[in-house]
């Protein structure tokens, strides 16, 4: 018996198509969980190998997309097992969500290597290739260790160690109080073990929420325009979201709190947000407006870092200049229509992607397209793994938070303490999932 | 001059608690064995505190006993006071503990091992162990050589035994009894690597110096429950214990002479029980807390030395003098032993396997504080494992292996052979994963039947367990198929224990699954109950109380199971596995573990190593 894996088997790139792959003895069953075909009168189930049906796919919330699936039958298929692949429009967040469905329909997200894995378990691979698939194995699993390491400095890593040490501080608490009858221990209160819980619930439904690449991919890419007073940040606003948002006068300083808008470059969706221009400014209301403007760059995944090419640069320009450069970040030299006296060398050693533009004009808007897509694509390909590894751990935070809230109803009801403390180990267990401390049943075939 | 004295099947080395175990069931496994102890007259002796079981502790012995052991019935005949500890927090943690006359106890056991056939008692010092041409050699003090198919060494805090108190120290066993200094050498001759633990026992003192009024008495709880689940014998409860507490005076006594431990001094290199720890050290550790509790228990029935639990201590015996008499009804108390810490050399449980056996040297055993643990019940559960199989081995049947889903015995066994242990290993109701499967009222359902099929349960036994169980089956399928009506009397009783009345008929098993409800509380409506054993009953309760967490920790074990079926060849050459991580060639070639599911639990071992050992594992099965 082995269960069904599911994975976006295409790169996570901007593409037309993009392809589901499920495989495992369940592989059609969970299919159809969430596969309508066109045809009343077909079903996946029987449906014969090699072949395909035309329809849709759908989850909770409704309609994904329009889709074709492919059946392949035990043994006669890549991993030898039942795999279904289903053929979408490209995109990560529909990929994202179909995969989510298969997930929700009863599939595991697959582990580094599980499909070939299988495909040599299954005798589809030559004996010879054993070594490799081993070696690809231990690849990936050190690139999901690698993606783990970089969630580890994060904030989410943080809070969600918080959570699990409080959880773990419940548990040991419970269990000090069994196992040491003779040493006095209060017991944890009720109302204090309810309080950690539901401490716990809060936290994990809030980390559930900031999980969901998808939504991140569907509401856009969290992109900051940054630069000094008046070198045309709001006037590349309007020049982007095709109107006028920003309030622009050539008086510098105007934009003293964050305006924001969704717009769309081709393929890809970016959330701007126009900032205050950044300098050292005696006005109180104004530094107000700058320091927010620094901690919203920090912030984003996209700076777009505007200078003025009719000037020299100066102080503040340079000094946003090397901190936006530690971003990823495109350079724009604004004020391309009249006479520049910008230092363009110091800009483009800094940046990978200069963009010479002139806002106003609107001249240069097809290159900066360019340039967001080059860098957007970039990051999605980087966050592939990411990716992958940030599905499974939604799936570990999905089933720990199941787990609070079985604990907290337990406590409710007033079942025995050793029961509410099964179910926080279980919380517990599957946050230490995430940080690839405990091996799963993820690795069973 | 060297003479031959013998030739066994079984050789065992110690008659502690781990030692009785594995001589009583490799000689009831029809093995020819001999067990050798420093002085006959302490065999099975409690040289710390006078009691058996415990949390987590008391599991083992019902494990123990389920399984064909001794130690149950033992505590059940010489029992001076039972308690049912954690009664109110749940089934899982439920702990039998019973205080236990000492002296009757080793009576006890020592006429058990001399009136079981096939085995042999002597009182001896074994000094060398050397391979021999079927098996192993045992030289004696006195230059008498035995030889035995398998050994067991059991040798508790024996071997190169070391007490302190104090500034002083000498070479010594427990209770006055002296070391074996010998072995060390021949143990690592034969390639054993050993290493130093220590632990202690708190001062004994005389009854009639102690004001009880002072304390806070402690009784036992009737009725008792048994350990052994063959006890059929009504037991009583004869003593009580008292209860005192330290206090900021004893805490200035101990910080004031904290430089004369010999712990704080250096003195003792050994590593002591985290979980078990001497009064000095608690001091030390929770310094802002005001006062630890002290329990006050008998030693026996015909002795007026008294155990003060919760003192253990390797400080000076006048400052153990001075302390004592801080503490409330200790004023005036004589001490008639003085407490002391012993150190001691034991191995690293590392080098067995699952089955407790030598890696490196097939045929030789360790069981008990000799593999790192602590405690009589851990030393026992250890011994009965071992013995087992080596009487196994001998006749050329497969080992036993106990997994984690069995039992405490099994968690055990695997921690000490997969996760080793840094100090001495202390069993804990939080060291299993499984709590509400691995229950004390449980043990016989879980290890009876293995019992049973490795011969140590004899057919009056196996007939009494079969009853029970079909008792219980019978009593759940009438709970599942009786539906009361929605009459006055059940609504009354529901809304009197607060919770919701029915308005249709109800099933008595919906009836139990709530919490408020119980057996006792639906007596006067359950009319066709049959008389149901109370071991029945209350498993049967728990079964329908507990039905969706068991449920859960069952899916959980039946994936453990199926990862702990995929055996790892033996002579896997792990350094030559291609994929795997360094640290993971590394702890496999030292761990060596029997399956994928032993090697899953080995810090440093990780998913990815996992999957690259079950594609290795595949194209082995191919080659071959």
């Amino acid at each position: 018996m082995s269960r069904v894996i599911a994975a976006i088997s295409t790169a996570a790139a901007p593409a037309g198509l993009g392809v589901i792959r499920l495989s495992g003895d369940d592989a059609i069953e969970v299919a159809c969980r969430f596969f309508r075909p066109k045809s009343r009168t077909k079903t996946l189930r029987e449906t014969e190998g090699y072949a395909a049906l035309l329809g849709r796919i759908y989850d909770s919330d409704g309609d994904i997309d329009e889709c074709v699936a492919l059946v392949f039958r035990a043994p006669h298929s890549f991993t030898g097992e039942n795999v279904v692949e289903l053929s979408c429009h490209g995109g990560l967040y529909i990929l994202q969500r179909t995969l989510r469905a298969a997930i929700q329909a009863g599939a595991r997200p697959a582990e580094a290597g599980e499909f070939t894995r299988r495909a040599f378990v299954n005798g589809k691979m030559d004996l010879t290739r054993a070594e490799a698939v081993m070696d690809l194995i231990s690849a990936g699993g050190r690139l999901a260790a690698k993606s783990a390491l970089i969630t580890h400095e994060g904030a989410l890593f943080r809070r969600m160690q918080k959570v699990c040490g409080e959880l773990t501080g419940a548990a040991a608490n419970l269990s000090a109080f069994v196992d040491y009858p003779d040493d006095d221990i209060p017991q944890l209160q009720p109302r204090e073990l309810s309080r950690v819980l539901e401490n716990a619930r809060v936290e994990l439904s809030a980390l559930l929420e900031r999980f969901d690449v998808g939504k991140t991919i569907r509401e856009g890419i969290d992109t900051v325009i940054a630069g000094r007073p008046n070198v045309g940040k709001s006037t590349l606003m309007n020049l982007l979201a095709g109107c006028e948002r920003s309030i622009v006068t050539p008086v510098a300083g105007t934009t003293r709190d964050i305006i924001e808008e969704t717009i769309r470059l081709g393929d890809v969706v970016l959330r701007l947000a126009d900032t205050a221009g950044q300098r050292t400014t005696t006005d109180e209301v104004e530094s107000i407006g700058v320091s927010r403007a620094r901690e919203r760059m920090e912030r984003a995944a996209l700076v777009l870092a505007v200078f003025d090419g009719s000037r020299p640069l100066d102080e503040d320009d340079r000094r946003l200049a090397e901190a936006a450069a530690q971003k990823t970040s495109i350079a724009i030299i604004n004020k391309s229509d009249i006479e520049q006296k910008i230092d363009e060398e110091y800009i483009k050693g800094l940046y990978k992607h200069t963009v010479v533009l002139s806002a106003k004009v609107g001249e240069g808007r097809d290159e900066l397209e360019r340039a967001v897509l080059e860098v957007s694509g970039v990051a999605a390909l980087n966050d592939t793994d990411l990716l992958l590894a940030n599905e499974r751990q939604r799936d570990c935070a999905r089933r720990s938070l199941d787990c609070v809230d079985e604990a907290i109803s337990s406590l409710s009801s007033g079942m025995t303490l050793d029961a509410v403390g099964v179910s926080i180990d279980g919380a517990i267990s599957a946050l230490l999932e995430l940080t690839g401390e405990k091996t799963t049943e993820a690795v069973v075939n | 001059m060297r003479f031959f004295a013998g030739q066994y099947d079984v050789g065992v080395i110690g008659a502690g608690h781990a030692g009785i175990e594995a001589a009583l069931a490799a000689a009831r496994l029809g093995c020819s064995a001999i067990i050798f102890s420093i002085n006959l007259d302490w065999i099975g002796n409690m040289p710390c505190n006078p009691s058996v079981g415990g949390t987590a502790k008391g599991h083992l012995v019902r494990e123990i006993d389920a399984l064909g052991g001794e130690m149950g019935k033992a505590a059940d005949a010489t029992l001076l006071q039972s308690r049912m500890l954690n009664r109110g927090k749940g089934p899982a943690v439920h702990s039998l503990r019973a205080q236990i006359d000492r002296r009757e106890y080793s009576g006890y056991m020592k006429h058990r091992l001399e009136t079981t056939p096939g085995l042999d008692i002597l009182q001896a010092e074994v000094v060398k162990i050397e391979r021999g041409p079927q098996g192993f050699k045992l030289i004696t003090s006195l230059d008498a050589e035995y030889s035995a198919k398998t050994v067991i060494i059991a040798s508790g805090t024996f071997l190169k035994g070391r007490i302190f108190i104090g500034e002083v120290s000498y070479e010594g066993g427990p209770d006055g009894m002296f070391a074996a200094t010998s072995l060390s050498e021949s143990l690592k001759e034969l390639g054993v690597s050993l290493r130093r633990f220590k632990t202690g026992t708190p001062a004994r003192v005389l009854s009639s110096s102690i004001e009880y009024a002072k304390m806070e008495e402690q009784e036992g709880e009737e009725p008792v429950i048994p350990f052994s689940f063959e006890t059929k014998k009504k037991l009583k409860n004869q003593v009580s214990c008292h209860i005192t507490w330290t206090n900021t005076e004893t805490k200035r006594i101990i910080n004031e002479n904290l430089y004369r431990s010999p712990l704080y001094s250096g003195k003792i290199q050994g590593i002591g029980t985290r979980y078990c720890p001497s009064i000095e050290d608690k001091i030390v550790r929770f310094a802002d807390k005001e006062r630890h509790q002290v329990f006050v228990e008998p030693c026996g029935l015909k002795t007026d030395e008294m155990y003060l639990q919760g003192l253990s201590s390797s400080l000076p015996a006048d400052v153990q003098l001075e302390l004592l008499h801080t503490i409330p009804g200790l004023e005036g108390v004589k001490v008639m032993r003085p407490a002391y810490a012993i150190e001691y050399d034991c191995c690293d449980p590392l080098q067995l396997n699952a089955g407790l056996e030598f890696m490196d040297i097939p045929g030789l055993y360790g069981a008990g504080q000799f593999n790192g643990s602590s405690g009589y019940e851990e030393a026992a559960a250890q011994g009965l494992v071992a013995g087992i199989n080596a009487a196994l081995k001998v006749q050329s049947r497969p080992p036993m292996i106990l997994d984690r889903a069995s039992g405490y015995i099994g968690t055990l066994v695997d921690d000490l052979v997969t996760k080793g242990c840094t100090d001495p290993y202390r069993m804990m109701t939080s060291r299993s994963e499984y709590r509400l499967i691995l229950r004390q009222d449980n043990a016989d359902e879980r290890l009876t039947p293995i019992g049973r099929e490795i011969g140590l349960v004899d057919d009056e036994r196996w007939q009494n367990f079969c009853t029970r169980q079909e008792a219980k089956k019978a009593e759940r399928k009438r709970l599942r198929e009786t539906v009361l009506p929605p009459t006055e009397q059940l609504n009354s009783i529901l809304v009197s224990r607060e919770t919701s009345p029915v308005e249709t008929g109800v099933r008595l098993e919906e009836l139990l699954k709530r919490p408020q409800l119980d057996y006792e509380t639906l007596t006067p409506i359950d009319l066709g109950r049959p008389d149901l054993d109370p071991m029945v009953r209350e498993q049967v309760e728990i079964e329908i109380k507990y039905e969706g967490y068991i449920k859960r920790q069952q899916a959980a074990v039946d994936e453990m199971r199926r990862l702990e079926n995929k055996l790892l060849p033996e002579q896997a050459d792990y350094k030559a596995i291609t994929g795997l991580r360094k640290e993971a060639q590394e702890k496999l070639t030292k761990i060596r573990p029997r399956s994928l599911g032993q090697a899953s639990r080995i810090s440093g071992v990780s998913p990815a190593d996992i999957s690259v050992l079950i594609v290795w594992l595949n194209s082995q099965r191919e080659c071959n």
